[in-house]
């Protein structure tokens, strides 16, 4: 735990230091500040104290933000060189991909923390159903854990920032939008493997409140799986021929 | 920490870059890697430093083996690659600090230890400054920090004077010889000079072989085997070449080219013709001005092995 911590917090003094990560918490507030209070679907038109609005927003907010800060976790080291320098310390490859996904979470759920005034304010305007809330964001933070994973594995398979982005938006939409989409219009045994790989079967499940090993598993198994690539990325110079 | 290298092979697909090369580093030793560009020094070094894996072979250090324990010998190496890279956007002491903690320095050691880098590499005006702001000579100084902060016990440097310009190369062989003082090093070059100004020993490496290993001095007489005179006499140049020539003794000659009345005399093996050309000299009354034994260069040792 020591080496990865060391890790996270290199990465996280570098999402500091340059503008990646004020930019992003505040793009991100924006967005979802607009749409929860401004839009025309805002809490006061819904004219119920929920956080609904704001969830189906991050959901879709954090799909698009988290490859733009897993982009250049690992394809940028391999572009520079750097990776040869850390691989060359004292450290694991899987201790690598873990301090830098851990990372990547942290800043997350730093721009979710910066998001408790909505709940603050919301909840003084009525009845909040504070389970709801609770799984809310344990869900986006589950959903995020999941695309931050495979975003890393993008990155890792090149040298290209741009590519890796553009690699984590288009395996990240297949859980975002088109399984569920397959999963409706395919009957029997296919469509339901569809819908269980769908996101936001799972998110919405957690996000109503009720956290079921099913989605535990699901989210858990796309963070181990990811991981596990970008780590076998990695490791991938030992056993070149 | 002595290092063995048994029969190591690193194939990329056909191509044979490191092959079945086995040697023997003993502590304290400096050695330096020769060898033309893609001889296989690099991918030597990077198996070593445990960046990736052999095809087949073993490198132990004190026992321990790349293949069961690399992190115990990545904490006993210090690593320079090639072209040196770091985090552009780290300070200084910021970088040093964070190589010190990954390589697991203890944690009240570390503000010393960065210290002690500091004032070693040279790095005391610019230690406030981030890494992309520095000057390529600076860099690699914060290079060689980096890899000598946890204190190893061995150093791999590759090619760590490429690219700076003649005073910061003099400094950081300087810095690479007071290093080799209470250190193994391997260095590499393509550079001759620089082998031979800062190594003990050298491994002349060629197409994934050791062609060569020995100190400069026991290379260059190996290679030598036949003497080399330069020779100024006063004369009609014609005669005296054919005089020469004439000799017993003598192989070989060829006049300088552009300058007149010099010539090069290569000695059968084994025999001097230094006697014998004074001699001649003095029985046809020319005026010998200048006789001067060439001593074979590491250039040439070079060539012949890696051509």
């Amino acid at each position: 735990m020591g080496k990865i911590w060391i890790i996270t917090r290199r990465e996280l003094a570098s999402f500091f230091d340059s503008l990646i990560a004020y930019v992003l918490i505040a793009l991100f507030l924006l967005l979802s500040g607009i749409f929860t209070w401004l839009a025309s679907t805002n809490v006061f038109f819904i004219g119920q104290a929920t956080m609904q609005v704001f969830f189906s927003i991050a959901f879709w907010s954090l799909f698009f933000f988290i490859p733009a800060i897993t982009m250049r976790m690992i394809a940028e080291e391999n572009r520079a060189g750097t990776i040869e320098l850390l691989t060359t310390k004292a450290v694991s490859d899987s201790q690598i991909v873990w301090g830098k996904f851990l990372a990547c979470l942290i800043l997350v759920a730093v721009a979710l923390i910066a998001t408790l005034p909505y709940y603050i304010t919301i909840s003084q305007l009525g009845n909040i159903d504070d389970g709801a809330v609770i799984g809310g964001y344990i869900g986006l933070l589950l959903l995020s854990a999941s695309y931050i994973s495979i975003g890393l594995f993008a990155s890792s398979i090149t040298q290209n920032q741009i590519v890796a982005f553009l690699l984590a938006l288009a395996v990240g939409i297949l859980f975002q939008l088109i399984f569920d989409v397959l999963g409706n219009s395919v009957r029997g045994g296919v469509g339901e493997i569809l819908s269980y790989l769908s996101m936001s079967v799972h998110f919405e499940s957690i996000s109503r409140g009720v956290v079921d090993s099913r989605d535990l598993v699901y989210f858990a198994s796309i963070i181990v799986l990811g991981t596990l690539l970008s780590q076998m990325m990695l490791s991938k110079r030992n056993w070149q021929s | 920490m002595s290092i063995l290298v048994e029969n190591l092979t690193k194939k990329y697909g056909e191509q044979k870059a490191v092959n079945d090369i086995s040697f023997e580093i003993k502590t304290g030793e400096v050695v330096g890697f020769l060898g033309p560009n893609g001889a296989g020094k690099s991918t030597t070094m990077k198996i070593i430093t445990c960046f990736m894996a052999p095809s087949s072979g073993d490198v132990r250090l004190d026992g321990s083996s790349i293949h069961s324990d690399p992190e115990l010998i990545k904490k006993k190496i210090g690593y320079l690659p090639e072209n040196n890279p770091l985090y552009l956007d780290m300070p200084i002491v910021d970088y040093l600090r964070f190589s010190a903690e990954v390589q697991g320095v203890e944690k009240s050691l570390i503000p010393s230890r960065i210290g002690e880098m500091i004032d070693k590499c040279g790095l005391d005006r610019e230690k406030h400054k981030n890494i992309n702001e520095l000057s390529k000579g600076y860099r690699q100084r914060v290079g060689l920090a980096q890899a000598m902060i946890h204190d190893p016990e061995i150093l791999i440097l590759d090619e760590p004077t490429t690219g700076l310009d003649p005073n910061q190369i003099v400094e950081i062989r300087k810095l690479i010889k007071d290093i080799g003082k209470e250190k193994t090093v391997i260095l590499s070059s393509h550079i001759l000079s620089e082998v031979e100004a800062t190594c003990d020993r050298i491994l002349i490496i060629n197409r994934g072989r050791i062609v060569a290993d020995g100190t400069s001095d026991t290379l260059r007489s190996q290679s030598q085997g036949q003497e080399l005179l330069k020779v100024n006499i006063e004369a009609d140049p014609e005669k005296v070449e054919s005089a020469v020539l004439g000799l017993s003794c003598v192989e070989k000659v060829t006049g300088v080219e552009g300058k007149y009345g010099w010539f090069n005399v290569q000695s059968k093996p084994d025999m001097s013709s230094r006697k014998e050309i004074f001699d001649l000299c003095v029985k046809n009354k020319w005026y010998l001005m200048e006789m001067t034994g060439l001593e074979t260069r590491l250039e040439d040792v070079f060539q012949k092995l890696t051509k």
